[in-house]
């Protein structure tokens, strides 16, 4: 194979692993927001501390931080959806009963919290210098195998994601989420304890991106600051959940696709013009204006995003 | 120099400038909160926005902070009445859950916009050190935090007068006490939500060239602010504006007093964690008393 090739199909694996990574956090914001409609913006918040616990439990003992524990990968990743959903119990059990802008509040302060423990308490998170040198799994592969099996592995995880929520969604369970988000009262007349199936969707959907933050913490073989920062995770999910069609679990990788695409070939784009200088160095922040618009665009014109919530068993979808 | 000297200078002071920026933000929100019925987190941006607005006008007329403040005002007030009819307007007749998440998207466009135009680095309006003036003997204040405090003051005030003055203000306190009812009288919604941004945008300007006179400014200034403010909003309960300034002064205050050795010879809590005081406020009152200290709504 020709070097150029290689470059091309490496890109293509970084690419579909980032894609499938992001679809995960995806499937949980999606159960978050699409299904049961809580308002949760604190997606860095979950993300930073899967990433944080899979990042300790997984690196070989080391003096700069907290362990490691040198425990193989899946434990990491189990641990990451606990730590996730405990703290979210901790949120939803404070606001789970207001109107979502309060749960929008509350789950970003918690984030920003959290980024502020990640950053002062050096002893176990190595603060602003994060945590390097995580294991990759299949990484003794080498050459292309390696990030093809890590690909695989992702796939499978996404997989096996997609399909217990598809099927979570299509059971009672899942009815009685859209049940509440379309029309609280009429569902807490019928006897449903509606803030305890809240809770319910709100900490699966958290360990879901708790998850997600462990397979990139295992990716990058990094976890730091920069990575807990919202715009990466918290809006970019958002951006890709509204416009793939929230409430559909399809849509939300449809969107995944189309928004990381769009964010990383942006990028080759911008390097391709060769810019010097000042300009160089802020036209990248455009990015950050085109993802804003289209959010905007799509909220005003195809308020259902590209694939509209399909009802399980009705036809009309949420206004 | 006595403790009590000490506790003032360095503590209680910076706390009440805080404060102050705090409550300019707090204010805007809670009413944007309270008559469009939506939390605006594009709040901290905009004060982003008039601080580097602000900056250039320092730049260009060689003027100091203060007499840039007109115009961050209205360069901000130009900036959100624009916002608030391109991406605002269309959504009014839809839920309101879908105009917050629009306003993230503003949030991002807002903050790029500033980054690709002033750039990422750290600015100050001034260089140089000012020597604070000293009253009764050991009372040490910087005179920017006199002006900043002093304007604070002011501008309540102003508000104070407006919303029980004069028409458009009363006009602004039926529609986030009843809207319908409001409508049926005859008030025209969209110049009170008009009304409303210009003084939310106004304060939020002002507050961001505080901050930024304060300390140092750049691109994120505003969205590390917006938590503590809408942790005042609610705290002083959301739709009132007396509540937000209290609220804004209380968490100010408690910001930076939460960092004097109350106990023994180390602060009481890292100077690190000061933010966090906010969110533990918050999330008191959520748990406690979710329509905040003044009594404001709970949607």
């Amino acid at each position: 194979m020709s070097d150029q090739l290689i470059g091309y199909s490496n890109y293509a694996i970084t690419l579909a692993t980032m894609i499938a990574i992001y679809g995960v956090m995806g499937l949980g914001l999606n159960l978050n927001w699409g299904v049961t409609g809580l308002f949760n913006v604190g997606v860095a918040g979950f993300f930073a501390i899967g990433a944080y616990t899979a990042a300790i439990l997984s690196t070989e003992e080391t003096t700069k931080h907290l362990g490691g524990f040198d425990m193989p990968f899946w434990v990491g990743a189990i641990a990451a959806m606990i730590t996730s959903a405990i703290l979210a119990w901790f949120v939803g059990k404070i606001c789970i009963r207001l109107r979502s802008d309060y749960l929008a509040i509350a789950t970003i302060g918690i984030a920003e919290i959290l980024r502020l423990i990640l950053k002062n308490e050096m002893w176990a998170t190595n603060g602003s210098r994060g945590i390097s040198n995580i294991p990759k799994p299949f990484e003794e592969l080498g050459g292309m195998a390696g990030p093809l099996a890590f690909l695989a592995l992702v796939l499978v995880i996404l997989a096996v994601v997609y399909y217990l929520l598809e099927r979570g969604q299509h059971s009672p369970w899942g009815r009685i989420m859209r049940a509440i988000r379309d029309n609280e009262p009429a569902a807490r007349a019928s006897g449903k304890n509606v803030e305890r199936l809240r809770l319910e969707a709100f900490i699966i959907g958290a360990s879901i991106m708790g998850l997600g933050g462990a397979l990139s913490a295992h990716y990058f073989k990094f976890i730091g600051l920069e990575a807990t920062e919202p715009l990466l995770t918290t809006f970019l999910l958002w951006v890709m959940m509204i416009v793939g069609g929230s409430g559909n679990n399809r849509g939300v990788l449809l969107g995944a696709l189309i928004i990381w695409s769009l964010w990383s070939m942006s990028e080759m784009v911008i390097q391709a013009f060769s810019l010097t200088g000042e300009l160089a160095t802020r036209i990248p922040y455009m990015r950050m204006f085109i993802i804003g618009l289209v959010l905007n665009i799509v909220l005003q014109k195809w308020g259902q995003g590209i694939l509209p919530e399909r009802h399980p068993g009705g036809k009309d979808a949420r206004n | 120099m006595g403790d009590i000297l000490l506790f003032v200078n360095f503590y209680l002071i910076p706390g009440i400038v805080l404060g102050s920026i705090y409550a300019l933000g707090a204010i805007g929100v809670s009413m944007v909160f309270g008559i469009l019925r939506f939390a605006h987190f594009a709040h901290g941006d905009m004060m982003t926005m008039g601080a580097f607005i602000a900056l250039s006008v320092v730049g260009w007329l060689g003027v100091g902070p203060l007499l840039a403040l007109p115009f961050a005002v209205i360069g901000t007030i130009i900036v959100t009445l624009g916002v608030d009819k391109v991406f605002y307007k269309p959504l009014r007749e839809k839920s309101t859950i879908i105009v917050v998440i629009a306003s993230f998207g503003v949030a991002l466009m807002m903050r790029s916009l500033i980054m690709v135009t002033w750039g990422v680095s750290t600015e100050t309006y001034t260089t140089g050190i000012s020597m604070p003036l000293v009253f009764f003997d050991g009372l040490r204040i910087a005179e920017r935090h006199l002006w900043i405090i002093g304007i604070t003051v002011a501008a309540m005030l102003a508000i104070h007068w407006t919303l029980s003055k004069t028409r458009i203000g009363k006009a602004m306190r039926a529609v986030s006490d009843s809207p319908e009812l409001s409508r049926l009288a005859g008030i025209s919604t969209e110049k009170v939500v008009q009304a409303t941004w210009i003084i939310g945008a106004g304060l939020a300007a002002i507050g961001g060239v505080f901050i930024g006179w304060d300390s140092q400014l750049h691109a994120n200034v505003g969205w590390d602010l917006i938590l503590p403010i809408f942790a005042a909003a609610i705290l002083g309960g959301i739709g009132k504006a007396y509540g937000a300034m209290a609220g804004g002064m209380v968490i100010g205050i408690a910001e930076e007093i939460s960092s004097y050795p109350w106990l023994g010879d180390g602060p009481l809590l890292s100077p690190g964690y000061k933010t966090g005081i906010a969110f533990a406020i918050m999330v008191i009152m959520l748990i406690w008393r979710p329509s905040g200290l003044f009594r404001g709504r709970v949607y």
